[in-house]
């Protein structure tokens, strides 16, 4: 990788930068890098965190400083390429029930699009996902690979709450938010798996790099899930 | 041991040094605002600088402790007292079975931390004792005290013996007047600032805003401007980073930052200098003095090395 650039994030972490916009070689690239680092188990390195084109590496000041510890990186980063990155082909299937109570903002997503209701959900559960990063809230999941033609405009004015489980669309991304929150995205259904839990093994349903598809149900099938 | 919750204060949780190892699922450090404040009342009463403690906001709790205990607080000014009188802070100090200790409005900074000796015995989530409010981790369902809470300590009883006669002068560790500049290590984006804007951060004086929290502090007074709007990816962000929201007015991370953000980041605050922030209190100002990260890293070392000095002379001290 020639392209990288390790900077500074205050004196305490550091960004290793792969680039600056949403694409699947870049992100693919930053969570294998992610893995690759947490491999090295690198002394002083306290967290390791992908996002879209960059990995946030956290260290212990006591033990280490900007210079050593993006040295020991720098040789980390320069062995990563693209096509190391593992294809995991398991998909994990999100149930979701569409429009209605769940999805308030499904009609408006429609029309955005100039298609039917319908049309949008058949578009959203037809596409392929990978789960770019999580951020934002413990266990919230940015998407890739959301039909273009469902990409949608923000709320002007966001929700003082959205309930856990809604499934939303954020301009040209799609997450599910793990808690009721504020939020400004707009949603189109609510799912009734539970997208984090602190007390389960493994906390967050959904880990950066998983394959990811939505699935169609109907409100009995929530309640009997939610059961 | 158990400590219970007669009247909860303004804002009362449990912390330890924060969350770590987990911020690629979406959790972030959370801790004590005022670490440096959280390690200080540790080693008073024998702790490891890391065990659980109360962190306390502007409005102290009313806290009834059912057995003998050592306690040592920390941080902002405080005039705690129990039905003996005043308890003295910056030292380790003996309260007895069934004592009621009304630990008072904070004179001056804006939190005080309350360390037993032994540590709180509350349950871990996610290899840490601290209590993220914003999202709900930690703790007591990761929320601040209520009135009834009852909080256990790890160890059962402490015999009553003398007080200790001495204690630490805060001054090193504590700002009574708020008027310190805080150390800021421009940011990536610091160099897209309009030049007036670029000047502004370090010449003026900011205040903090009412919605300043343990997410983040609001720099009200100054609205600072990009030369042009950036388009930016969500990345990682940490506590002390310094976002830039379209509306101009930076917002400062703190303890319970997220762990990602897409506002640019026009600077950081100095590790060192976090715990110095975390004191002032919204309504206060705040100047920043430029930073570079050898001279922050430099700095936070230094302390350290204080630190560790006054770790050896204190245990010294309980043994004696």
């Amino acid at each position: 990788m020639t392209t990288s650039s390790i900077e500074p994030l205050g004196d305490g972490a550091l960004l290793i930068r792969l680039g600056d916009s949403i694409d699947a070689a870049t992100n693919r690239t930053a969570i294998a890098l992610a893995g690759a680092l947490c491999a090295a188990d690198i002394f002083g390195v306290r967290d390791i965190a992908p996002a879209y084109a960059s990995v946030c590496v956290r260290y212990e000041m006591s033990s280490a400083d900007f210079a050593t510890i993006s040295t020991r990186l720098r040789s980390i980063v320069d062995s990563i390429k693209t096509a190391e990155y593992s294809v995991d082909t398991d998909v994990t299937e999100i149930p979701v029930c569409y429009g209605g109570k769940f999805g308030p903002d499904l009609d408006a997503v429609a029309a955005h699009a100039s298609i039917s209701v319908d049309h949008v959900i058949d578009r959203h559960v037809d596409a392929n996902y990978e789960v770019a990063m999580l951020g934002f809230m413990p266990g919230f999941p940015y998407l890739r690979g959301l039909d273009p033609t469902l990409h949608t405009p923000r709320l002007a004015t966001p929700r003082t709450r959205v309930p856990a489980g809604s499934v939303a669309i954020g301009g040209a991304q799609t997450g599910i938010y793990p808690r009721e929150l504020p939020g400004g995205w707009r949603i189109i259904g609510r799912t009734p798996l539970r997208l984090f839990d602190s007390a389960r093994e493994t906390p967050a349903l959904l880990s950066p790099g998983q394959k990811v598809r939505f699935t169609r149900i109907g409100p009995d099938e929530f309640a009997a899930m939610r059961r | 041991m158990s400590i219970h919750v007669v009247a909860p204060g303004s804002l009362t949780t449990v912390q330890d040094l924060g969350r770590f190892g987990h911020t690629h699922i979406g959790v972030g450090h959370a801790g004590a605002m005022d670490a440096v404040a959280l390690r200080l009342a540790n080693l008073l009463v024998g702790n490891d600088e890391n065990a659980a403690a109360l962190e306390i906001t502007l409005r102290g709790p009313i806290l009834r402790f059912d057995d003998g205990a050592l306690i040592a607080i920390t941080g902002g000014e405080i005039e705690a007292h129990d039905e003996n009188g005043i308890v003295t802070t910056w030292r380790p100090f003996h309260v007895r079975a069934g004592c009621t200790v009304d630990i008072g409005h904070l004179r001056s900074g804006s939190r005080a931390y309350l360390a037993v000796r032994g540590g709180l015995g509350v349950e871990a989530v996610l290899d840490s004792r601290s209590t993220d409010v914003n999202t709900c981790l930690g703790p007591f369902g990761g929320r601040a005290l209520i009135m009834g809470d009852v909080v256990p300590t790890m160890l059962h009883s402490i015999e009553h013996t003398v007080h200790a006669t001495w204690s630490l002068d805060p001054s090193p560790w504590f700002d009574e007047r708020a008027d310190r500049p805080i150390g800021l290590i421009p940011g990536a984006h610091f160099s897209h600032l309009d030049v007036q804007s670029q000047q502004s951060l370090f010449a003026r004086e900011f205040r903090i805003g009412s919605q300043s929290n343990r997410v983040g502090y609001r720099l009200q007074g100054h609205a600072l401007r990009l030369r042009e709007p950036l388009e930016l990816v969500s990345e990682g962000v940490v506590p002390g980073t310094v976002q830039l929201p379209p509306d101009g007015e930076p917002i400062v991370l703190m303890a319970e930052a997220p762990t990602t953000g897409g506002y640019p980041r026009i600077g950081h605050i100095a590790a060192v200098d976090l715990p110095r922030l975390a004191q002032r209190r919204p309504g206060q100002t705040v100047r920043f003095a430029e930073m570079s990260p050898d001279e922050a890293q430099t700095r936070y070392l230094q302390r350290e090395r204080e630190l560790v000095a006054l770790r050896q002379s204190i245990i010294e001290r309980l043994k004696a």
